[in-house]
């Protein structure tokens, strides 16, 4: 009769072939689903397969450059969208705060006590309620010994670097990362409450900006490899691929010190498929498929068993085996809401 | 007398100028599709002609997850376009063909507001309408999304048709005793239907394009092809992106082509 | 794409004319429930109390529009200043978006004019080769340009084999970059609607002038340009306003190190600030800006429309 007619009929259309179209794009393929929120370029697409063959499950995966961006796409409408994540130390131990985490039981994962035991009772998850260890490692930076020749060990490289490294340096954008780093250099306390300290802080980033020629944690290793950057901070497993794929670059454990992190498998509050994200877990402790993460992404594992499962190649790798001499690394710190809150201006400051 | 005008209209140095726009504009994609046939892993070293990349886009690792991204980038684009289209073809009647009344200007600006509307701020208000009316993401989000910002894309090229076809068109079809259903369908609809496919393209093209709205709105495991290749590209610019951004630009080309070729052969019949 | 202007086809009585609200009303629902009331709700979110780690909490507050103005210092105690910080950011937006216009309209200028006076033939060949980069994806082209001047990128590469220079030329993560960026991505906008503009444009006005003995450059000042402005003006419109919210320039060119607005929103929502109130404040300031320029555009075309 009028013309409403036609427009009703094709957004009826519309609508239907959405329906349509959605189911297909979708799931529902196989027996379950699986849905994983991950630091990209870290696991094999092999063993996502060989998971997905071995329980009949479909998996998907979304992946995150850093702790901060994860947890804000979380808390803005993605929770109850994954079964789990893989967020760092600090930040197990804020998402739990932020009541994000499910719990479970041992006795819900068979292979529980492969856990190596020093990862079991940490101070992030004591007892592991809500992860299990993934993998842990070092951040800190690799430099181009094309470009540079001198001592490589100080965090002055990043903070105060010699001319010939100037507007050649790529920094990590993890503002957790960054911020702790920088407080090692100064050998001040994370998370200080101390005025002329967190004065200081924001003064280091401030006249080191300038030296710096990008914010790139997706890129921290395209940097170094295709020459754009000289100085890359960086962490270990990800300077290894680098150095692999062809970068002259060395990996420095720093005298002042250095971060040293542990990423996690966490099981995420509301998530869509539980059982079969806690399959997922204890699929990641069985040494054989945990050490393919290791091979692939250079780091460590936190399982029993996988030393022998290595490849020679990591086993003699520089940036997985710190000199004798260097110090112990540094975790970072969660800060309370007040001094996050200095953090946070200092960030900004750091990045306009 | 045509010698003399042509030289009145010329203006030295435009057509370098214009020589220089061509080359600036095609400069970056042609060096992509060159170094999109390099057989070096190095993306800046020449190793020589392959079709190596070309390969991997379509039986790499990476195959299915940009198979899947393609998939949804069309479907969502098709859906998007067609629900654009339509309501952008009933609102041009109404705005056109509805004479004269008041709120004529508030509801053009309405309908043209996604246009006028930074696509940031676009995505983020879409962001906080879905988050606070506990909306969950996924693909559902970017389509309502798309449908919003491709209404206007939609609406322009038609209406500006419309406003060339004469209304003593469809009168005349009402004059004998065609229902205004009957008028539109079989005399307007087929006068208009230039103006709605060039509409219904610059639509599908905008929603195929759009990576800022997408990134805010999509949800858990859905990627449309712009935010699976940023999603690449942070991660360095790799010889298999350049062979997709190569296929891309030979979309572009064949969409130009088409709609040019429809443009042609649909501007004669019905002008007045 | 040329032309806001509302659709003024006078014949009255047409036979849709009684139905114009119905015809109308799936596009108002559409764009008001997912449009309006989003920026509604997104100005309301700028006058709320942040929630500690993204969201917000419904209280009333300044807090955001505070932040964005006022500089109390790192610790909040001491005397109010103008905060540069994100002046600054918007400073930068605006100008880069300035000179985007501008650059665009050096080449775009020209170019529209040229082609616009090719014979039917050529110009159809000149206008597919405008319309097809206007076409590839925004991403594609901005990846393009980053590949191309990076510093171990072919263009520097070229140069240096030809001896035209001796080390690279350091573009990328610069401001530079950014604006070449934005410059590539939005110049086929310009081209376009001014060519629509100079196409309807009356040759004989340019003869006339000549007749009179106007000079060539007077001619287009005073005869040309003052017709086609509308052209020029949709086409600097349809460069600037992207540009000032652009996203993927600064973040793929500039090394996520000089901040625009669009990068500082984004932050707010994506990255590690997770400050909804700001971000939504931080939008409302830039909606209001670039309404402003639509409004300084809709008076400047009703003038040249009388």
């Amino acid at each position: 009769m009028s013309v409403n007619m036609n427009s009703t009929r094709a957004t009826a259309l519309a609508a239907a072939m959405a329906v349509s179209l959605g189911g297909v794009s979708g799931v529902a393929q196989a027996e379950g689903s699986l849905s994983i929120y991950h630091w990209f370029e870290y696991i094999p697409q092999e063993l996502l397969d060989k998971f997905s063959a071995e329980h009949d499950v479909d998996v998907t995966m979304d992946t995150f450059d850093s702790n901060e961006s994860m947890l804000a796409a979380l808390k803005a409408g993605k929770m109850g969208s994954y079964d789990v994540a893989v967020p760092g130390d600090y930040m197990v131990e804020i998402m739990r705060g932020e009541g994000l985490l499910d719990s479970f039981e041992p006795a819900e994962l068979s292979n529980f006590n492969n856990m190596e035991d020093q990862w079991i009772d940490v101070g992030f998850d004591p007892g592991r309620k809500h992860s299990i260890p993934y993998q842990w490692g070092s951040t800190s930076f690799s430099v181009n010994r094309d470009v540079f020749d001198g001592d490589i060990r100080t965090t002055s490289i990043i903070f105060d670097p010699p001319e010939s490294l100037a507007g050649k340096i790529n920094v990590l954008d993890s503002q957790g990362e960054v911020l702790a780093l920088a407080s090692i250099h100064l050998g001040i306390p994370q998370c200080t409450q101390d005025r002329d300290q967190l004065k200081a802080l924001n003064a280091l980033l401030q006249e080191a900006k300038p030296k710096w020629a990008s914010f790139n944690s997706d890129g921290a290793k395209d940097v170094l490899v295709s020459g754009d950057a000289a100085v890359g901070m960086i962490w270990n497993g990800f300077g290894a691929k680098a150095r692999n794929e062809g970068a002259n670059i060395e990996y420095a454990y720093p005298v002042e010190g250095y971060i040293v992190w542990m990423d996690n498998v966490v099981l995420l509050k509301d998530a869509p498929n539980r059982d079969n994200a806690l399959k997922f877990m204890n699929f990641l402790l069985e040494p054989a498929n945990i050490a393919a993460v290791t091979n692939f992404a250079q780091y460590t594992a936190g399982v029993k068993g996988v030393s022998e499962l290595l490849t020679d190649e990591l086993k003699a790798s520089p940036e997985a085996n710190p000199p004798a001499d260097a110090p112990a690394g540094t975790f970072v710190q969660v800060c309370d809401e007040q001094t996050q809150t200095f953090y946070d201006q200092i960030w900004t400051n750091l990045k306009k | 007398m045509s010698t003399a005008s042509a030289r009145i209209r010329a203006y030295p140095g435009f057509g370098i100028v214009a020589l220089l726009c061509l080359v600036l504009l095609y400069a970056p994609l042609l060096v992509v599709m060159v170094y999109s046939f390099n057989d070096s892993t190095s993306i800046t070293q020449w190793g020589g002609f392959s079709l190596r990349w070309y390969k991997e886009v379509f039986t790499g690792v990476e195959a299915a997850k940009f198979k899947v991204a393609a998939w949804n980038s069309i479907s969502i684009a098709l859906m998007a376009t067609i629900a654009a289209t339509t309501i952008a073809t009933s609102a041009a009647i109404g705005m056109t063909r509805g004479g004269l009344w008041r709120g004529k200007a508030a509801s053009f600006a309405l309908i043209n507001l996604p246009i006028m509307v930074p696509e940031i701020v676009t995505a983020v208000a879409t962001l906080i309408f879905f988050s606070a009316i506990g909306f969950k993401t996924g693909y559902l989000s970017i389509l309502l999304a798309h449908i919003v910002f491709c209404i206007p894309f939609a609406y322009l090229p038609i209406a500006a048709r419309l406003q060339g076809i004469n209304s003593s068109f469809e009168e005349a079809a009402i004059d004998l005793y065609a229902t205004r259903w009957q008028a539109f369908r079989y005399v307007l609809l087929p006068i208009l239907l230039p103006g709605v496919i060039s509409g219904a393209l610059l639509a599908f093209i905008i929603s195929l394009d759009d990576f800022i709205i997408t990134n805010f709105v999509k949800g858990a495991g859905i990627e449309t092809l712009p935010t699976a290749i940023f999603g690449a590209v942070k991660q360095g610019i790799k010889p298999n992106i350049m062979a997709i951004s190569s296929l891309m630009l030979l979309v572009s080309v064949v969409f130009v082509t088409v709609s040019w070729w429809i443009g042609r052969t649909g501007n004669k019949p019905g002008d007045t | 794409m040329a032309g806001f202007n509302p659709g003024n086809n006078a014949s009255g009585g047409s036979v849709f004319a009684d139905m114009r609200h119905r015809l109308l009303m799936p596009s108002w629902i559409t764009i008001g429930v997912l449009l309006v009331i989003p920026v509604l709700l997104m100005l309301v979110y700028s006058f709320l109390t942040k929630e500690f780690r993204g969201g917000v909490i419904w209280e009333f507050s300044l807090a955001a529009y505070d932040q964005f103005f006022f500089d109390r210092g790192l610790f909040g105690d001491e005397p109010v200043k103008i905060e540069w910080t994100y002046l600054t950011i918007f400073a930068r937006s605006i100008v880069q978006a300035a000179l985007a216009t501008f650059f665009c309209l050096l080449i775009g200028f020209p170019t529209a004019y040229y082609i616009a006076t090719r014979p039917a033939s050529t110009r159809a060949f000149w206008l597919f080769m405008i319309t097809v980069p206007y076409w590839v994806n925004l991403l594609i082209r901005t990846v393009s340009m980053k590949f191309l001047i990076r510093d171990t990128g072919p263009l520097n590469h070229w140069l240096m084999q030809a001896g035209i220079l001796s080390e690279p030329l350091h573009l990328i993560n610069t401001n530079i970059a950014v604006q070449l960026g934005l410059f590539y991505s939005y110049l086929p906008f310009m081209v376009l609607p001014i060519y629509a503009s100079v196409e309807r444009f009356d040759f004989a006005l340019l003869e006339a002038a000549n007749d009179l003995y106007a000079k060539r450059w007077t001619a287009m000042r005073r005869i040309l340009i003052p017709v086609v402005k509308p052209g020029i003006i949709a086409g600097c419109i349809l460069v600037f306003v992207p540009s000032l919210g652009a996203f993927l320039a600064p973040d793929l060119l500039g090394g996520a190190k000089n901040f625009m607005i669009g990068s500082l929103i984004e932050e707010q929502f994506k990255g590690s600030a997770g400050n909804w109130p700001f971000g939504a404040a931080a939008s409302m300031i830039l909606l209001s800006l670039v309404l402003l320029v639509l409004m300084f555009y809709a008076r400047s075309d009703a003038r040249s429309a009388r």
